[in-house]
């Protein structure tokens, strides 16, 4: 069993300036998840009167991306490749402080306690991140082979689970990875040709619209990302934003 | 209220009942198409495909989820992959062959031309995921590649690594997004469905809860889909997403759809034990472990007690104290034994005292003898990613302890009733996916979710809904008429008679009180005394909870525990209707064992060697229909039948032989 | 506006447009650096080599050649600087600060970029009044005849060399990121690249730092041509 110091971030509505307070966690087993040893603490605050941390969870497993907590200062915890509902506090140490706040980035305002919105980033998948397919369109799916090194490419592009761990890592709050995931995904399969230019170039637009930061090369948004996709995409996403902007204002 | 449970499925010959359906539904032509407006629920690869689609066909929609976006739906964390009759392997696969395994699957308990018709299209699934960018995986020369699943004789698995859900559902939501984008589609995420608005008995409307502000508010259009997936957590813990709920479902349902076959659950065997009674989630892992992993228990139950305790290690307990449970019961099969009947073999080894896990509720699936013959290379190769995902949550090396599994629920066959459009019996409302109850039967086949999911959306609701709007004036519901009104004061007053208890418990110990109360006797196995002595306890626990739980702070902004507290509180109506369908079902099929109705020595299918004894027994000559259920409020739920007509299979005995 | 200058104007509004242009004229910089250090390095050499090297620069393209380079050098410069500041603004408009901070593995060279940036700049402002407009006239006196014998006086001074060694310092705490950057934002980095990108950013920055620091450290601790 843990006994633990919480530092959590509490903000009541978007409105409310929001303060950090501190919560004893006692009794904690070793085997509960991140997640869980929450719930504990929240039937507890419940029990005595309180009104619980309020958190994003769903699939509970590391692959929906609702979770979205940053423990002592990283979002998803300083283990690599996980999301927060995969840390588990077997991590910890009795008479640990931890330290717990919200995906923060002022493209994702606070809605209550820990949970913030994240609407930013659908939006930007909105202004191009698909391919224009309408159902019942398509030709066989064999009819177009897709070398398989392409098709890895992709996928490991495509693993992004939109949690904006990357985001919240950054310290300009740069949607940079997220962005380039997508537009690498797409981009390396042939069915995506047609929209690169487009594509590349309105999803940038949107993702600057929203008030993202810019990349300043520092990675920390591969360290944070639960499905450690690469850098690598956002290499591309400029070769790409370069081609595609350059042929839109001079050819 | 009467019923009469009118499928609607077309006549003629099998394989042409879906073409020459979609030759006679009913066209709406494109200007016309703008003037309806459809509200969609959910938005997993039902609901998102749906309202893609349909936005893409003119349509205007509005889609809600209660998720932050509509990529997070729970369609997202299917691991293994999908079917289609492709046959791209060249084995010998082909429409009919998976129409024959998925109805054999289901144990004949499912609708013959509903089966057919998604084994048709399942082929055009793959084609539009593919054109949409989903990256499957690929063999070196460019081709898709397949694999076996769930024990069929065809390669017809697609698959994009163990994320297939994940990758089909964001290829959905990028089609949904694009719509969004092009004004097609409304987009209402963080919105939670807690009623649905009958105008002259169709359904023409849905009353929300905005999950930011609180806000109740009504969308009204001129039919509604609901795609609003399973009710799995009834059992509190299942390997659902902490949302997955039954709201929808139930609201629908009070308002008068019927609801069918809810005691047709599917329980995966191979899931991470319980690890203490603070856990709220169970995690799946791939079934393929049991290729090479012996599962065991001891013999006595004081060893089994040792080894809870850590006293000994697993590795020396004898040869002769262990208990090869499934090599033992069934040695033909021996740990590759169908789901349903090594998920009750663990829970009776379990039961008897001799479960291994710290709480007693665990086998063991041991990799010891396999490593010796393989060595660890091999096993690391064939099962490093899930040996990797075990250690992380059970933090114990699976090479070297045995790994524990015990089975949980995770998918749920029943589901609202719905016709061959699907339609429910309220017209107007269409339900898809996971939340009808229409082509699994009474058991589900690996990789058939995710590809009746996209039928459903994709395929066939576009078409099938013209049916129903071509009868409809566009745009005749206003959220001003006295219907929404209504519906809307209902819904404040129990969200606020809910805040206004003001008990002493939290919702979640009444979730898990209900929850135990379902897996011990409406679980794995069931049996009359325990099903009557749940519908006896479910009541006094819906008592309770509406008497004595506590939900702190307001309606009026966000609130979790308000949100938990409106959905277990369907969960506690719904658990009984459940129970009661599972006490009415007296056989065993699929999903559904009642201890009673097993088969043993003396029956002539047990003499003849063709079932082993202790396997599901059904009674088709009485049970070979649906069960839709009629909800009457403060009484017992109505049963209406529907009668399965088997034209072109033989209901069989499902032998593993 | 004519299009042209539209089309510079959508690409300097775009983040990634801005950090083109940073790229761009960090690499110019960059490349400059290097030039700029073979040319001091000849004081080594020899005074004569040295005072050819001066008066080849200056007399190149009949005068206009050294014009041309600061024209494109300051301008490169002012973009960089400008560009750059702009996108600071504008991250930190985009970042609110976590209570407990904490990083991952970002260097801290990564973190000062714009400090160490600042610095050098100011250090180019005193370098140029020092060296190229010549605000001290005994300093001006002598390069009209001797520029080797200027950089030698130069150096004399302890808070001439102090600064400049510190000014250096930072230019290769801002080379050892910059330098990889320019890969990185011009798409030329890659998983497998990347290693050597690494090493070639760190080598670079070092050779500049050890380079110019040599001069001064000679001539003040070693008294190297006094």
């Amino acid at each position: 069993m843990l006994n633990l110091t919480l530092k959590v971030w509490r903000q009541k509505t978007p409105q409310d300036q929001g303060s950090i307070e501190t919560y004893d966690a006692k009794n904690i087993p070793e085997e509960a998840s991140f997640l869980e040893m929450l719930d504990i603490v929240n039937e507890r605050i419940i029990e005595s009167g309180g009104e619980p941390i309020h958190f994003d969870h769903d699939c509970r497993e590391g692959i929906c991306g609702a979770c979205s907590l940053t423990i002592n200062g990283v979002p998803h915890s300083k283990e690599k490749g996980i999301t927060s509902c995969q840390v588990h506090m077997r991590k910890f140490r009795d008479g640990d402080t931890i330290w717990i706040e919200p995906f923060r980035a002022r493209a994702f305002p606070v809605i209550r306690d820990l949970i913030v919105d994240r609407s930013a980033m659908d939006r930007i998948i909105a202004a191009g991140g698909y391919i224009d397919v309408r159902t019942g369109s398509a030709v066989d799916a064999n009819s177009l082979p897709i070398p398989k090194p392409d098709a890895d490419a992709a996928f490991d592009a495509a693993a992004c689970i939109g949690c904006g761990a990357c985001i919240a890592a950054c310290k300009n709050s740069s949607a940079m990875l997220f962005t380039a995931a997508k537009v690498s995904h797409l981009g390396h399969l042939p069915q995506g040709q047609p929209e690169r230019d487009k594509r590349v170039l309105a999803m940038v637009r949107q993702m600057d619209a929203e008030g993202f930061g810019n990349c300043t090369n520092q990675y920390e948004c591969e360290a944070a990302c639960p499905k450690e996709i690469s850098v690598d995409h956002i290499a591309r996403m400029n070769r790409d934003y370069t081609v595609a902007s350059l042929k839109e204002q001079l050819v | 209220m009467s019923f009469v449970l009118d499928s609607k499925i077309p006549a003629g010959p099998l394989d042409q009942k879906w073409s020459k359906h979609k030759m006679d539904s009913k066209l709406i032509n494109p200007a016309n198409k703008r003037k309806f407006t459809i509200l969609v629920v959910g938005s997993g690869l039902a609901g998102g495909a749906a309202a893609a689609t349909l936005s893409e066909l003119g349509y205007k929609v509005k889609c809600f989820c209660y998720q932050d976006s509509p990529r997070r739906a729970h369609s997202i964390a299917a691991q293994g992959g999908i079917n289609a009759a492709k046959n791209y392997q060249n084995d010998g696969d082909s429409v009919r062959r998976l129409f024959y395994d998925t109805i054999k699957g289901g144990d004949f308990r499912s609708r013959e031309a509903n089966v057919y018709r998604l084994a048709e299209v399942s082929t055009n699934i793959i084609d539009q995921c593919v054109a949409q960018g989903v990256p499957f995986a690929r063999e070196y020369g460019g081709l898709l590649d397949n694999r076996s699943f769930g024990g069929a004789q065809v390669s017809r698995t697609f698959y994009a690594r163990g994320q297939t859900g994940q990758q089909l559902l964001i290829g959905c939501y990028q089609a949904l997004e694009k719509e969004v984008h092009k004004g097609g589609v409304q987009m209402f995420p963080r919105t939670e469905m807690l009623d649905v608005v009958l105008v002259d008995g169709h359904a023409k409307g849905i009353v929300v809860r905005d999950l930011v502000t609180g806000k109740i508010s009504s969308h009204a259009g001129d039919a509604v889909i609901m795609a609003t997936g399973g009710y799995g957590n009834v059992f509190f813990l299942s390997t659902n997403a902490m949302g997955c709920n039954v709201t929808a479902a139930w609201r629908a349902a009070r308002r008068g759809a019927l609801f069918a076959n809810p005691c047709y659950t599917q329980i995966h065997p191979t899931c991470i034990p319980v690890s203490g009674d603070y856990q709220s989630k169970l995690t799946l892992m791939s079934e393929s472990l049991r290729n090479d992993g012996r599962i065991w228990v001891p013999k006595s139950k004081e060893v089994a007690a040792k080894l809870r305790k850590k006293e000994i290690h697993p590795d020396s307990v004898a040869e002769e104290d262990r208990d090869y449970i499934l090599e033992r019961k069934y040695p033909s099969f021996g740990n590759l034994a169908p789901r349903d009947i090594s998920s009750r073999a663990a829970k009776e080894a379990c039961d008897e005292g001799r479960g291994v896990a710290s709480t007693g509720l665990g086998v063991y699936l041991d990799f010891r003898d396999a490593t010796k013959r393989l060595g660890e290379s091999v096993i690391r190769a064939r099962y490093g990613n899930l040996f990797q995902m075990y250690e992380k949550i059970a933090g114990e090396d699976p090479y070297k302890n045995p790994m524990m599994i015990y089975p949980a629920v995770h998918y749920t066959m029943g589901g609202l009733w719905v016709d061959y459009n699907l339609m429910s019996n309220i017209p107007g409302l269409h339900v898809l996916g996971e939340a009808n109850f229409s082509d699994h039967g009474a058991n589900r086949l690996g990789a058939s979710a995710l590809m009746q999911g996209l039928a459903d959306g994709y395929f066939v609701i576009p078409t099938t809904i013209a049916n129903y709007l071509a009868t409809q004036t566009p745009g005749k519901a206003k959220v001003t008429d006295d219907a929404f009104k209504l519906a809307e004061a209902e819904t404040s007053a129990r969200v606020n008679k809910l805040i206004g208890i003001n008990g002493k418990r939290t919702v979640d110990s009444f979730h898990r009180e209900l929850g135990l109360l379902m897996w011990d006797n409406c679980g794995m196995a069931r049996n009359k005394a325990g099903l009557e002595e749940n519908i006896k306890r479910i009541p006094e626990i819906r008592e309770e909870f509406w008497n004595n739980v506590r939900i702190p702070g307001s309606g009026d902004i966000a609130n979790m525990e308000l949100e938990k507290a409106g959905r277990v509180a369907d969960f506690l109506e719904f658990a009984e209707t459940m129970c009661y369908d599972a006490l009415s079902r007296e056989e065993s099929c699929g999903g559904h064992f009642r201890e009673e109705h097993q088969s043993q020595p003396g029956d002539p299918d047990v003499d003849s060697g063709l079932v082993a004894p202790g396997e599901a027994k059904r009674d088709d000559a009485n049970y070979s229909h649906v069960a839709a259920w009629q909800y009457v409020e403060g009484k017992a739920p109505i049963l209406h039948k529907e009668p399965l007509n088997f034209e072109e299979v033989h209901p069989s005995v499902r032998s593993y032989k | 506006m004519n299009a042209s200058t539209c089309s510079l104007c959508t690409i300097w509004n775009s983040s990634i447009g801005k950090k083109l242009l940073v790229a761009l004229t960090g690499l110019v910089l960059v490349l400059f650096l290097a030039g700029h250090l073979a040319g001091n390095l000849l004081i080594f050499v020899g005074e004569e080599a040295f005072n050819e090297y001066a008066e080849m620069l200056h007399t190149m393209l009949h005068g206009a050649g050294v014009w041309i380079a600061r024209a494109v050098l300051l301008t490169c410069l002012v973009i960089h600087v400008v560009a750059t500041i702009s996108l600071t603004r504008l991250n930190r408009a985009a970042s609110p600060k976590y209570v407990h901070e904490q990083t991952i593995q970002a260097s801290k060279s990564s973190r000062i970029m714009i400090w160490s940036g600042l610095t050098i700049l100011a250090f180019v402002i005193f370098h140029l009044l020092h060296f190229t407009v010549r605000v001290d006239s005994g300093l001006a006196e002598i390069a009209k005849t001797n520029p080797h014998k200027m950089v030698i006086v130069g150096f004399s001074n302890g808070l001439v060399v102090l600064f400049y060694a510190i000014a250096m310092t930072l230019l290769c705490s801002h080379l050892s990121h910059g330098v990889a950057s320019i890969f990185q934002t011009l798409g030329l980095r890659s998983k497998k690249s990347a290693p050597l990108i690494e090493k070639l950013s760190k080598g670079y920055a070092l050779v500049i730092w050890l380079g110019f620091l040599s001069i001064p450290l000679a001539i003040y601790f070693f008294k190297f041509g006094r």
